[in-house]
């Protein structure tokens, strides 16, 4: 397909990666931010194409990764009452809960939908009317303006039986948050490109100042990474810290403003608790007051326990980058995506899938850290 | 492909995790734009290498069929800029002929 097939291309992808061993004279760490960058890079073993001197590590940018546990038992308690019908996209049905996943409870009775959009889930409320319809809003920026857009749509369709279980958050508060802490080991980010495409990428420049890290808006593809890579060691190498943009076929420094307009018209920024790594001021998002009768969390009254992790899951360093899927025990043994301990085991965007569906486990490690400098 | 964008309501959930990319976005070009009479809402059809899928358009008010936009779950979020979209061959191609131009001096 045009715009893809290009940049997966073997001799342009060759070319990248020997035009970053050309430049590279001192080991630098880089994060990815974006799970979806982080399944190209695995799955198509990019990590191998680079010098031994960089390392990769992967970033939170993986929504169901770090929606909290509490938040998938609401949606899970939601959708076992009369009436409901709840809709999510596809990988946060197979996340566990404290006691099952949503897919679990579809197989006890609860009526649990996949959809593609949001606009699937409002098709539905219509064409149910004596049903409520519950739509499981988790994502970063990217997601947000189709949300946006179902919610601000059922207001003006008066769709009584429409609502929305919100946990949205937000990329920029979660750089910040491993910026700062103590164990942080990134040294520049590759921003995700398409929550810079509705974003724009002028919110990164004052992080980019104040921890004098390069940021680059990276996008999807191989190529994309790899070019991604060359701009971030480029200024490493030259002691430079700025927010760069190679990802223009996509992406405008504004972003996309009409997007942002009707997202802000619905939302609100609020603190929110991510999954494994804990609560982050200002890094999420809420319905707005004027929006709120759509909040299914007002809307619904359920009752849960609260239930503590599981104490074998190290998906929170994990997700923070500060260990490799394969550092924990539970790896590849207890947790596996058919009988995942932790959220990155499930989504196709979390780390620990990714590691394990493309072999990248302790065996294949092993050999290959003889080879390059070690994760950590 | 055709796997997430046939755009049932349903999917196998062997299938499922392929759907699920949250940032993913697939460029696919404009073939058909409509709009909706009762909201004004911007719709249209767009071609993802011979599969068609109806996309809202809202967000990207100005494209026109032809463009190739990027699609994340039912949104067309932006318009591929055709001539950015080169940039990195361009860079390659100055890349070779400089290495081309070092071995020759040598």
């Amino acid at each position: 397909m045009r715009f893809l097939d290009e940049y997966r291309e073997r001799g342009a992808v060759e070319q990248m990666s020997h035009a970053i061993r050309k430049i590279t004279t001192r080991p630098w760490t880089l994060m990815e931010v974006c799970g979806g960058q982080t399944y190209t890079i695995v799955k198509t073993g990019l990590q191998a194409l680079l010098p031994e001197e960089i390392t990769l590590i992967h970033g939170p940018g993986c929504p169901v990764c770090v929606t909290p546990l509490a938040m998938v038992d609401r949606a899970i308690a939601t959708s076992l009452l009369p009436k409901v019908i709840l809709c999510s996209f596809g990988d946060m049905l197979r996340v566990p809960g404290s006691t099952q996943s949503l897919l679990e409870a579809k197989a006890s009775g609860a009526d649990v939908r996949i959809v593609y959009s949001p606009l699937d889930a409002l098709q539905l409320a219509r064409t149910n009317p004596d049903r409520e319809i519950v739509f499981f809003a988790v994502g970063f920026e990217t997601t947000a303006p189709a949300n946006a857009m179902a919610v601000w749509e059922a207001e003006r369709r008066k769709l009584p039986n429409f609502s929305m279980l919100v946990s949205h958050v937000l990329v920029p508060p979660a750089m910040e948050a491993i910026l700062s802490s103590p164990d942080c080991r990134v040294q520049a980010f590759l921003a995700a490109g398409h929550v810079c495409m509705v974003m724009g990428f002028e919110e990164y420049v004052p992080i980019s100042e104040k921890y004098r890290v390069p940021i680059v808006v990276t996008g999807f593809e191989p190529l994309d990474l790899l070019e991604g890579v060359l701009m971030a060691v480029a200024q490493l190498e030259s002691g430079r810290a700025e927010v760069e943009n190679p990802y223009g076929r996509a992406v405008r420094r504004p972003g996309n403003l009409v997007a942002q307009q009707r997202v802000d018209e619905v939302f609100e920024v609020t603190r929110r608790t991510w999954r494994g790594i804990g609560e982050i001021p200002a890094s999420g998002l809420r319905l707005r007051e004027a929006y709120r009768r759509f909040d299914a969390e007002t809307r619904f009254t359920v009752r849960f326990d609260q239930v503590e992790e599981s104490s074998e899951c190290i998906a929170g360093l994990v997700l923070q980058g500060l260990r490799k899927p394969f550092e924990c025990t539970a790896f590849g043994r207890s947790c596996t995506p058919d009988t995942p301990l932790g959220a990155p085991m499930v989504s196709s965007e979390g780390a620990c899938a990714a590691y394990f569906h493309f072999g990248r486990r302790e065996e294949d490690v092993i050999s290959s850290m003889s080879t390059a400098t070690a994760c950590d | 492909m055709a796997v997430y964008l046939s755009g049932r309501l349903s999917w196998p959930d062997n299938l499922s995790s392929e759907v699920a990319h949250m940032c993913l976005a697939v460029p696919g070009k404009i073939a058909t734009i409509s709009i909706d009479p009762f909201l004004g809402l911007r719709r249209g059809k767009v071609d993802f290498g011979g599969i068609r899928k109806e996309v809202s358009l809202d967000y990207t008010p100005d494209a026109q069929v032809g463009d190739y936009v990027l699609v994340h779950v039912g949104f067309a979020l932006t318009v591929i800029d055709e001539l950015e979209a080169l940039r990195v061959f361009e860079a390659l191609r100055e890349l070779d002929q400089l290495e081309e131009l070092k071995e020759v001096t040598l």
